[in-house]
């Protein structure tokens, strides 16, 4: 990987993809989901991945997670290459640099929402004298701290993804990945957590990365990269009022032809 | 949401190093709730190591029980040398020395004393008709030698009365008595009972009948210097080995065995030369097969059932080794639960066999021992759950 000072931003990128390829399937059943992306995600920004379905988005987040191997292109987060890696580094890599916001929230029904939070810290190789404490103020600061001791399934969907954002960001994550985190909620619940990970993105050592079909959530993002057919199609700033490679798949599928890659 | 700085400074703050640290018992928990969240599994679960616990406890306390019966005139006697007829199979298929070996063993430098034990089958003639077989045991306990234990009526120097005899209380209704004094033939000589032992049970079902050396060489129609076996004790500063080499020279139409050995030949021809060693050994191989196969059964279904977590903790960067660990944890619970109620079930049941001809053993040793082979069971039954657990792919957890 010889690219990935090529940011245009000031602040140095969390996550940087390059050239991400992934290939599902062999000879006649072949699909061709992710085609060549190149994407940085930036400290201190909410980054709203959106596009059809098929379109190679959960594919992406689950590379850029660490989930998934691409078939071919290179990854860096927090510095690390993860060219190479074994599952286990890769589990490493995922347990100190990225946190996880899933669509079903993916709580452990038998342990309490503080208990799900401190699994998260459990998880880690080391864990402060101040954990449970540490888990506590995650539920305080996603408005939970009256529910710490609530179970899963006494928690209403928009609590339940809440509590899954503190588990997120109990691990002090360089990069938090969600996917589709309002998918489940109603419109007040769905409102209300993207604007909890607005909030959370506000932290500059901080990414977050959002997948999602829900146009409701467009105010509350930084930036919004739109993919179709295994290409990034399109990113812009809102606030910026800045769009950048707005182009079709068309002329993505001719310059990865051509060998050229905008980075976004 | 105002709670920006609180987020802050919840998220960002590295966590601290080693040093400052300690563990947190999350991996537990979890296992603990995995298992006890579901009461239908759990309780199949320890259904199947109960039911192994207690068959392993059973085979083994027969085995134990088994050893200790076959082993017990041994273990009372305290000669550290045994000369035995050539082709004695076990204590209890005695026959006649050629005599005179008292003589002969005593002549030998290191030997200390000699005791002649006669051992017999007799025919024991019930007072009310009928007639059973008998192991007849004669001994001479007046200069230390072998006596009758457990003693509970009467006492053993009541033995030295005309034609007393000491019989066990399990046996009364075998040999039809009911207490001392009853009457009974043995080879046709009258015989009453002066003693009663209690829980000397024989392996063979044939009861044993303890009197003096005297009577019972003329019960069995020996001479009085014949008996089944010569107890040698050796002197203290004497080569064991050395003393059974020089007996063994000076009486080759003999055998000369350690304690040990003449109580390990006889305990392997019962178990091992017989059917009963085999059905032991079937039986346990079985409560073992029959547990792990449940307790996998059950672990492995707790894992499906469980399976979008532990793919949840593998994107939350779990270890395969901390996957490994809550699965290892599950099967731990499961084999201390089971273990407890499966011995509190065999002791109950132990408790109940007393007093009857089963004679079935536990020692600490052996429950410790099989409180090992539960965990290793359920250890090995969590191979299976662990072979899913490892092989989950992460990605499952994103709805793609």
């Amino acid at each position: 990987m010889n690219d990935f000072s090529t940011s245009a931003s000031v602040a140095e990128p969390l996550l940087v993809a390059r050239q991400i390829k992934k290939v599902f399937g062999t000879g006649a059943g072949e699909v061709q989901v992710l085609k060549g992306i190149d994407l940085d995600l930036k400290p201190g920004e909410l980054t709203l991945l959106m596009g059809p379905s098929g379109s190679g988005k959960t594919t992406l987040l689950s590379i850029l997670g660490c989930i998934l191997t691409q078939n071919s292109g290179e990854l860096e987060i927090a510095g690390r290459n993860t060219t190479g890696m074994s599952p286990e580094e890769m589990a490493d890599l995922r347990r100190h640099h990225i946190g996880f916001v899933f669509q079903s929230y993916n709580l452990f029904p038998t342990l309490t929402a503080l208990e799900n939070v401190m699994l998260a810290l459990d998880v880690r190789d080391q864990l402060p004298a101040d954990a449970p404490h540490r888990a506590a103020s995650a539920l305080n600061a996603v408005g939970l701290s009256h529910r710490i001791n609530t179970y899963p399934s006494k928690l209403s969907g928009g609590e339940k993804q809440r509590v899954a954002i503190a588990r997120a960001l109990a691990g002090s994550p360089s990069v938090i990945l969600a996917d589709e985190p309002t998918a489940a909620l109603d419109s007040e619940n769905g409102q209300a957590v993207m604007a909890l990970l607005a909030e959370v993105s506000r932290d500059t050592s901080r990414a977050v990365l959002a997948v999602t079909h829900d146009h409701r959530t467009l105010k509350y993002a930084d930036r919004i990269i739109r993919i179709e057919d295994g290409f990034i199609v399109g990113d812009e700033r809102p606030s910026q009022g800045e769009i950048v490679n707005h182009n079709s798949v068309g002329e993505h599928a001719a310059a990865a032809a051509n060998g050229s890659h905008d980075h976004v | 949401m105002t709670a920006s700085k609180d987020i802050s400074e919840t998220g960002g703050g590295m966590i601290a190093p080693a040093g400052n640290s300690k563990r947190l018992r999350m991996a537990p928990k979890l296992a603990y709730r995995n298992l006890f969240h579901d009461r239908l599994s759990l309780f199949v679960t320890l259904v199947g190591i109960v039911f192994s616990v207690v068959l392993l406890a059973f085979q083994s306390g027969i085995y134990l029980g088994i050893e200790r019966t076959i082993a017990a005139v041994i273990d009372q006697t305290e000669g550290e040398l045994w000369v035995v007829p050539i082709g004695t199979k076990s204590v209890d298929d005695p026959s006649l020395l050629p005599g005179r070996e008292s003589y002969a063993v005593l002549s030998v430098p290191g030997v200390a004393s000699v005791e002649t034990l006669v051992m017999g089958f007799s025919r024991w003639r019930k007072r009310n008709g009928g007639a059973t077989t008998v192991l007849l045991v004669g001994s001479d306990w007046t200069q230390g030698g072998f006596r009758p234990w457990n003693v509970i009526e009467g006492s053993v120097e009541e033995l030295a009365a005309p034609k007393a005899v000491a019989v066990d209380k399990t046996y009364f209704k075998d040999l039809d008595v009911t207490g001392l004094g009853d009457p009974a033939e043995i080879n046709g000589q009258t015989v009453t009972v002066g003693a009663v032992t209690k829980g000397i049970r024989s392996f063979t079902t044939m009861p044993y009948v303890f009197t003096t050396l005297g009577r019972a060489q003329s019960m069995l129609r020996a001479n009085q210097e014949q008996g089944a076996y010569t107890l040698v004790k050796v002197e203290p500063d004497a080569d064991i080995a050395t003393v059974q080499a020089r007996i063994q020279e000076r009486l080759p139409d003999v055998e000369v065995l350690t304690r040990g050995e003449f109580r390990s030949r006889s305990i392997n021809y019962w178990l091992f030369h017989t059917a009963a060693g085999s059905g032991l050994i079937a039986g346990t191989a079985l409560a073992l097969i029959v547990g792990i196969v449940i307790v996998a059964q059950t672990l492995y279904s707790s894992t499906k059932d469980h399976i979008n977590e532990f793919a949840t903790l593998r994107a939350l960067g779990a270890s395969s080794r901390y996957i490994i660990q809550v699965i290892l944890l599950q099967a731990l619970f499961s084999a201390v639960v089971g273990y407890a109620l499966g011995m509190s079930l065999t002791l109950a049941i132990f408790a109940a066999a007393k007093g009857t001809t089963l004679n079935v053993v536990m020692t600490p040793g052996l429950a410790l021992l099989l409180f090992l082979v539960t965990i290793g069971m359920c250890t090995i039954a969590a191979v299976s759950a662990i072979f899913k657990v490892t092989r989950i792919d992460p990605a499952g957890v994103f709805s793609r």
